[in-house]
């Protein structure tokens, strides 16, 4: 029977893509019915695919090849989060060092962070490296840990993980920390939790998903540029 | 092409934004396609969370630091940064309010 299966799914060009719509829309369906937040869509739709590639005894690198049509949007949907952003530019340029400064405070702490766990932590250059540029969208970390000398793939794990953690949290943090400006409120969450984080801050606003959309590129280039030397830091 | 480190959808962002501003693509050309694309960002993040799924072995050497950096440190980084801002946004508005 699972033979079967797998032949027929196999045999499908798209199926990788058809299994990640049906865990998604699954996440979706359950997180409306539930209302609750932990029933994150993304957390969710990817323990569904897991728990079916492992039932079904289909290996990882043959879904991640049919579901590639997927991630390959991931690249047009950063392009559009240019969007939003021209939709609320006076008020970047209006609040231009403000933005700038929290993006590179939280940048600094998020590297400075992953030292600081490295030198307590005992960590090896390779698993530093790793964790280093965690909290910026995948395109880039992997990039930056591929070339430092990290394990990209589990950079990418914990980036995705940081992000969904990011948007679980987002409204939590800001109540908390008595962050009240939409302008703040983005540009913590997007330089925290990236794209997915962006996606709970668009849901909270207009303004907060622009200013989240921004600090994922500011932030995303910041940490390219800086993990270099946080990297020089360790020997 | 160049050398920064800095990945094609980040120039592709920065591209399109400037072609909005020098007005050389009109908002309502490409709104319904980027409010389309930004609103399923999650659902295109499914294929590479599942990768989770090849990296047990890696993930338990290091779940103790891996925990660390995405629970409190998520928090500190998203504090820091919007309290930073807000602290700035808040002192900008005061000064308007001084001037008028």
């Amino acid at each position: 029977m699972t033979e079967l299966l797998n032949d027929f799914l196999t045999g499908s060009v798209a199926w990788g893509v058809l299994l990640t719509l049906a865990a998604f829309g699954l996440g979706v369906l359950i997180n409306r019915v539930t209302g609750k937040a932990i029933f994150n869509p993304l957390l969710l739709g990817s323990i569904f695919v897991i728990i079916f590639l492992s039932v079904c005894n289909i290996p990882y690198g043959d879904y991640k090849t049919s579901a590639a049509p997927v991630s390959y949007l991931l690249l047009p949907a950063t392009v559009a989060l240019a969007v939003p952003l021209y939709e609320k530019l006076d008020l970047l340029k209006e609040n231009a060092p403000a933005i700038i400064a929290g993006i590179s405070v939280g940048t600094l702490v998020s590297l400075g962070s992953a030292f600081a766990l490295a030198l307590a932590m005992d960590l090896t250059k390779e698993q530093y490296v790793t964790l280093l540029p965690k909290s910026v969208t995948t395109a880039i970390s992997m990039d930056v840990a591929a070339e430092l000398g990290g394990i990209a793939a589990l950079t990418g794990a914990i980036v995705i993980v940081t992000g969904i953690v990011g948007a679980l949290l987002a409204e939590t943090v800001c109540k908390l920390f008595h962050i009240t400006d939409p302008i703040a409120k983005g540009v913590g969450i997007g330089t925290a939790a990236h794209a997915v984080g962006t996606s709970k801050a668009l849901q909270m606003g207009d303004v907060e998903g622009a200013m989240s959309g921004l600090s994922i590129a500011v932030a995303g280039v910041l940490t390219a540029v800086l993990c270099p030397v946080f990297v020089g830091f360790v020997h | 092409m160049l050398p920064l480190p800095v990945p094609a959808s980040v120039y592709g962002l920065v591209l399109l934004l400037a072609a909005l501003t020098a007005g050389v693509v009109k908002l309502e050309q490409v709104k319904e396609t980027g409010t389309y694309l930004t609103g399923i960002f999650p659902l295109l993040f499914v294929p590479a969370a599942a990768g989770i799924m090849e990296l047990w072995a890696e993930m338990g050497q290091l779940l103790l630091p891996i925990l660390i950096a995405i629970l409190p440190v998520t928090v500190l980084v998203m504090a820091a940064a919007g309290r930073t801002t807000q602290a700035l946004t808040a002192r900008n508005k005061k000064e308007e309010a001084d001037h008028d």
